[in-house]
């Protein structure tokens, strides 16, 4: 990329990364859908997508495409966007950012280690924002029953986790396999 | 662009003239005060008054059937597991007991029936405005409001190459997952569990590498055309004020005004008839 002169807030990059991201979410939420076998509950693609993105962009893309891509999706499916799980998504995204630097997918190597990270590490997140943020959300916006909304952020913690487990850590050795190594090139 | 997806359409009311903009604020302000409010009288009236713009937009019932259809599933299924996780919520609500049916943990109660009535006011209500904004903005012009109501332009054009770009991907998974099928896998309800997801995954693959080589080339492209350099921009579908817009947002304001006003008369978010009583 070209060097840029000193830009204030996000970079080009980061405003394509930010809307293809969550063009991309939005689609993988809306059509396609992997049965766990348990009815009505489907391996989440769409999370697993974020993650490579919040991976690859960092933490600001992160929330940007979890909170649009939700927002969109909520709006056109249910008529009105349900904020407090809208605020998770991204803040799933944000978290998931964070990883960016320790994964370093770039130019990197995914080593067994990273991966193991990277899976306790989105795990740790989902607990947070489903578990935590998404009802704690429901009860403060919307005055739900606690019994509820847990039980619905457990379940959507359980599932989310393994849908990252499996879809995020194939795309993330998928796309690093893609990339050429960093020491791929030697000086005769 | 992608008018099928959110429904737009042009057609020749008032609501559809109105700008984005103005549509946009009154829509975030009704929704808020509808989400934070639990007065029974007002929501219904809010729900009312949504009804009847959306009468006035022209909107078809067919148009907007599928989505209330769904709309009114996820609400039952909310409302039952209320109904069973927390049967006596309403009670610790309200502060006051009267039973219906039965006894003990699992007795129906009246407040328990009316915590659940607003519930579904208020899974419901934020439906017609929803529609009214989908189905009467032109996609391009969300950008347009975004920004003009303080959001970072940046932020504000990477939702407009959402917007953009959804209906590409669109295709491109079409494309993709037709391609796949061609070449025998299956990814129909037919399949075992095993196969689809083998099979979603073969699409999901291609699907990621070109979306990530697209967000190279437009960043590219960006770039080129020096995105970024100034501290504000302008944009195609920005329409000026008229006198509509401004009595659009000074009525979503009177009507905050009463939903805030209700907050106080209430002392709380809650209407509590059984106070009374």
């Amino acid at each position: 990329m070209v060097k840029q002169k000193k830009s204030d807030g996000l970079s080009v990059r980061s405003v394509v990364a930010t809307g293809i991201g969550a063009a991309v979410f939005f689609v993988l939420m809306k059509f396609i859908a992997i049965p766990t076998g348990v009815p009505n509950t489907t391996i989440n693609v769409a999370e697993g997508w974020l993650a490579l993105i919040a991976g690859l962009f960092g933490p600001v893309v992160g929330l940007l495409v979890g909170l649009i891509g939700h927002t969109l999706n909520d709006a056109v499916t249910y008529g009105a966007p349900w904020w407090s799980w809208v605020l998770a998504d991204g803040i799933f995204g944000l978290l998931l950012g964070l990883s960016k630097r320790s994964l370093a997918l770039a130019y990197g190597e995914l080593t067994t280690k990273k991966i193991v990270q990277f899976n306790l590490w989105q795990a740790v997140s989902n607990l947070v924002v489903w578990v935590i943020i998404a009802p704690i959300g429901d009860i403060l916006i919307y005055k739900e029953a606690a019994q509820k909304v847990f039980l619905q952020g457990a379940v959507a913690a359980v599932v989310n986790t393994l849908s990252v487990a499996i879809i995020g850590t194939l795309l993330l050795v998928a796309y690093v396999k893609s990339r050429p190594k960093k020491s791929s090139l030697r000086r005769e | 662009m992608n008018n099928t997806l959110f429904g737009y359409k042009q057609r020749h009311t008032w609501l559809n003239q109105t700008t984005g903009t103005a549509k946009l604020v009154g829509f975030l302000a009704l929704t808020s005060i509808g989400m934070l409010s639990y007065d029974t009288r007002f929501l219904l009236g809010l729900g009312v008054l949504a009804i009847a713009l959306m009468r006035s937009a022209q909107i078809k019932y067919r148009e907007y059937a599928f989505m209330l259809k769904l709309v009114l599933i996820f609400a039952v299924i909310n409302l039952i597991m209320v109904a069973v996780l927390a049967p006596q919520y309403g009670v610790q609500l309200y502060g006051t007991r009267h039973v219906l049916i039965g006894r003990g943990y699992w007795a129906l109660t009246q407040e328990q029936v009316f915590y659940e009535c607003n519930l579904l006011l208020k899974y419901l209500f934020s439906l017609p405005l929803a529609i009214i904004l989908l189905f009467t903005t032109n996609p391009s012009e969300f950008a347009a409001g975004l920004n003009k109501i303080g959001v970072s332009y940046k932020i504000a054009y990477a939702f407009a190459i959402t917007l953009r770009y959804i209906p590409d991907v669109q295709r491109d998974y079409q494309t993709i997952s037709l391609a796949q099928q061609a070449r025998g896998y299956e990814i129909s309800k037919q399949a075992t569990l095993w196969a689809r997801s083998k099979g979603a995954v073969q699409i999901i693959l291609p699907l990621v590498f070109t979306s990530l080589n697209r967000i190279d080339t437009i960043s590219q492209a960006m770039a080129l055309r020096r995105f970024g350099r100034e501290k504000q921009r302008s944009w195609y579908q920005e329409q000026a004020f008229k006198n509509r817009d401004v009595i659009v947002i000074l009525g979503a304001l009177v009507v905050v005004g009463v939903g805030i006003g209700l907050l106080f008369s209430n002392h709380g978010r809650l209407y509590n008839p059984f106070h009374t009583s």
